[in-house]
């Protein structure tokens, strides 16, 4: 252990990682992204991915989703911190484990290739949703929906068959079921 | 159709509706026409300063002394860049300020203009919100909401950034009510439930001790007050943080002293050894816990704050009662009132051998030094300081380090908002400008800035302000012509490499508070000490006391880095422990 020189405690043992993902409604007004990630850049939170766009335009609300790790007793600093900040109305925070709870991400896919590789591809694609936006002789712009992981997977699989681009979104979340959280 | 009204005028309208008296600021172009509407406004006094930190730290002054929040204004730039260390120091320590800054007009935002930057965004990590005024239409909405989100749930400053244009656009203003709602920020809904854990608690400790902060102080007056019947009723022994210092009174017996890196042995001892600490308004900040792993091992945790993100951060609590701290402990007073049970007879047989433990703690005298009666000792000046003036209402503000902690140490304090440091930020040149606001709160009473020569230097522009205002604030120099902590650090822990902590060419303090048109005071003498304070106390001005104190002193107690509450390095007065504590000191 190295000598702790300072005035400040060493680093304790750090816990468990999880991943959550965090909805949070805010007002849609000038400087309130740069709140939200500010408060994690800030504080040393982790972002894996966002994604932010206006939900209702009469009442001014944007929903803002974010996927990060930390120790439980990050993630509650971080549900609390974001409470705190004057235009956040409510956050909700999921488990990426849990059942209750629908993720989903979207990504946008290049192919360059031949005709035959390029079938290749859609075939793989099959299992996400595809839609095809753009077809040429030599290439195809595909938009799948998946999980994170699976559309990780996916560009690794498609790289040797010409997969040249992709574009993803950061995940969205929504509750299974009847129920909305208030 | 109503009369309009200008942004300019606007701005005094709201501050009006919100009672302010007094704005701490310096004008610049873009807040020129605010400035120009000031004078028709004979309800608002405006202070000015010699620098914009200046202005921030008189408000926190104005307002911890005062229980109001602070109001400072600013021009663009340079102007609202030099405020951020005070807005950041008030964030730190949680003091209610509404920084209101000038902005380029809104049509040069965004173009480099003259003076122009993003105060929003500099400010916005320092600040609880802030808001860039961009159409006349929000303008009292705004102001009135920063009031709001500055003085409710734990106070912090907040800024609006108004741009030039705004300031001479015209709207109407409607009148302000004021609400009784609360906003959805505040949080004070603890419930019964809690409140039965909690009291369950305190009937079986055994070693209790209460750990009180500066939410105490935040409260308002009243808290204190609870927190006093609160403490007595229980019969446990209490410490506090540097924050909290004044919420119980300083010399009551129940009261252990301050905790922490310098708090005192049998405080520290006890949050240690306990089996049930109360937190009521603090935070569990690093200087409080030393060794996170380590602290109060052995103890069930209370936590009562009013912040719901401070429950858990550093140190996991057993009961969190989220609420205001007054309400909290007035409804475990009545429970327990109410209750009875013979608590309060038991409870004290129960804790009494805790309380022995307590006095063989307090034996150690951990605070002691070696006095001299050749060299003014650092501590001997602070005591001397506080005997001379303990029989008057006395406000005390300090810059940091070294006599900061001598102040918290040996000054004791019955009251609150008497006691106005820089905790959190740890702003060195805090101080001086506090003493000029809370002068400005308390124009009949004794402010005195226990200070440092090198903290004061950095603000010692601001005694001009005193001069201009008749001030009579007294800025008392502990001279030990080094930053007294970073060497005492750099003795400790960098093999006494007194790498740039010492100040080479000092000013004649005496002469500075001359050319300044103040009295200066210099002693050096331990014998005259007595009637050279006395003469500061007694002279009806500012005063500049330069006391010359030995350069050697040390601040004792102190819990080395990365060490737990029990073990400590005790004074040179203690040799026994010295031994021990050789070893220790080459560990800190």
């Amino acid at each position: 252990m190295p000598s702790p020189k300072s005035a400040y405690s060493i680093p304790t043992k750090k816990g468990k990682l999880d991943t959550h993902i965090f909805v949070v409604w805010v007002d849609n007004e000038a400087g309130v992204l740069a709140r939200v990630v500010g408060l994690f850049s800030g504080r040393g939170y982790n972002i894996e991915s966002l994604a932010v766009a206006e939900v209702d335009a009469t009442k001014n609300i944007s929903r803002i989703t974010i996927v990060t790790t930390g120790t439980p007793q990050v993630i509650d600093q971080i549900k609390l911190q974001l409470k705190k900040l004057v235009p956040v109305h409510k956050v909700a925070d999921f488990k990426r484990e849990d059942k209750k709870v629908i993720f989903k991400e979207m990504a946008l896919l290049k192919i360059v290739a031949q005709k035959k590789k390029i079938e290749k591809c859609l075939k793989e694609c099959k299992r996400f949703n595809p839609v095809i936006l753009d077809k040429t002789s030599k290439s195809v712009v595909v938009q799948i929906t998946a999980l994170r992981r699976e559309i990780d997977k996916m560009s690794k699989k498609l790289k040797p068959f010409g997969l040249t681009s992709t574009s993803r979104t950061g995940a969205i979340a929504m509750t299974r079921g009847a129920e909305t959280f208030k | 159709m109503s009369k309009l009204y200008t942004g300019a005028e606007i701005v005094f309208k709201c501050l009006e509706d919100q009672e302010v008296e007094y704005i701490f600021g310096y004008p610049g172009g873009a807040v020129l026409p605010i400035y120009d509407e000031l004078k028709n406004h004979s309800s608002i006094k405006h202070i000015l300063v010699r620098h914009e930190q200046g202005a921030g730290h008189a408000a926190e002054g104005y307002a911890r002394s005062s229980g109001k929040p602070g109001v400072v204004l600013v021009t663009s730039g340079p102007g609202a860049t030099n405020v951020v260390t005070a807005l950041t120091d008030a964030y730190m320590d949680s003091v209610p300020l509404v920084c209101i800054s000038g902005q380029v007009p809104t049509h040069l935002i965004g173009t480099d203009a003259f003076q122009e930057c993003d105060t929003t965004g500099i400010t916005r990590p320092c600040t609880k919100h802030n808001w860039l005024v961009k159409d006349i239409k929000d303008l009292s909405k705004v102001m009135h909401e920063a009031f709001k989100v500055a003085t409710t749930g734990r106070p912090g400053p907040v800024l609006i950034d108004i741009p030039k244009d705004i300031q001479f656009a015209k709207t109407n203003y409607a009148k302000f009510k004021r609400e009784k709602k609360l906003n959805g920020k505040i949080h004070n809904k603890f419930s019964e439930n809690e409140i039965n854990q909690l009291i369950d608690l305190i009937s079986k400790a055994k070693k209790p001790v209460v750990y009180t902060g500066g939410g105490v102080i935040n409260s308002g007056p009243q808290a204190s007050e609870t927190l006093k019947e609160f403490v007595r009723l229980i019969g446990f022994p209490i410490t506090s943080t540097l924050q909290g210092l004044g919420a119980f009174p300083g010399d009551d017996n129940q009261f252990i002293g301050m905790l922490g890196m310098h708090g005192t042995y049998e405080a520290n001892n006890a949050m240690h050894d306990c089996d049930l600490l109360i937190n009521i308004g603090a935070r569990f900040d690093d200087r409080i816990t030393g060794k996170i792993d380590e602290f109060s091992p052995k103890s069930k945790k209370v936590h009562i704050d009013i912040d719901p993100s401070s429950i858990n951060k550093i140190i996991k609590v057993d009961l969190a009662i989220v609420g205001d701290v007054n309400e909290v402990i007035k409804s475990a007073i009545k429970k327990i009132n109410k209750k009875q049970n013979g608590l309060k007879d038991s409870n004290k047989q129960r804790i009494s051998k805790w309380w022995e433990q307590i006095q063989k703690w307090r034996t150690k005298d951990s605070l002691g030094f070696i006095n001299s009666d050749k060299e003014i000792k650092p501590q001997h000046a602070v005591k001397r300081l506080y005997e001379l003036t303990k029989n008057q209402d006395t406000f005390i503000t300090t810059e940091v380090g070294q006599h900061q902690m001598w102040a918290a140490q040996h000054y004791k304090f019955n009251k609150p908002n008497r006691w106005m440091t820089s905790g959190g930020l740890g702003t060195m040149g805090y101080g001086l400008p506090a003493a000029v606001g809370v002068q400005i709160a308390h124009p009949d009473k004794l402010v005195i800035d226990i200070a440092g020569e090198a903290s004061v230097l950095m603000t010692m522009q601001e005694m001009s302000t005193a001069v201009q205002y008749n001030l009579p604030i007294k800025i008392f120099i502990l001279n030990n012509q080094y930053m007294g902590m970073v060497r005492q650090w750099q003795e400790l822990l960098h093999e006494k490499n007194y790498s740039e902590s010492y100040s080479e060419a000092l000013p004649d303090f005496v002469k500075l508070a001359e050319a300044y048109g103040c009295k200066g005071i210099k002693a050096d003498n331990p014998l005259n000490l007595d009637d050279k304070i006395q003469e500061m106390i007694d002279y009806e001005g500012p005063v500049i006391f330069d006391c010359h104190v030995d350069p050697n002193e040390n601040c004792f107690p102190m819990i080395p880095s990365g060490k737990p509450h029990n073990q400590m390095i005790l004074g040179p007065n203690d040799k026994e422990e010295n031994k021990i504590t050789g070893k220790g000191k080459s560990l800190v």
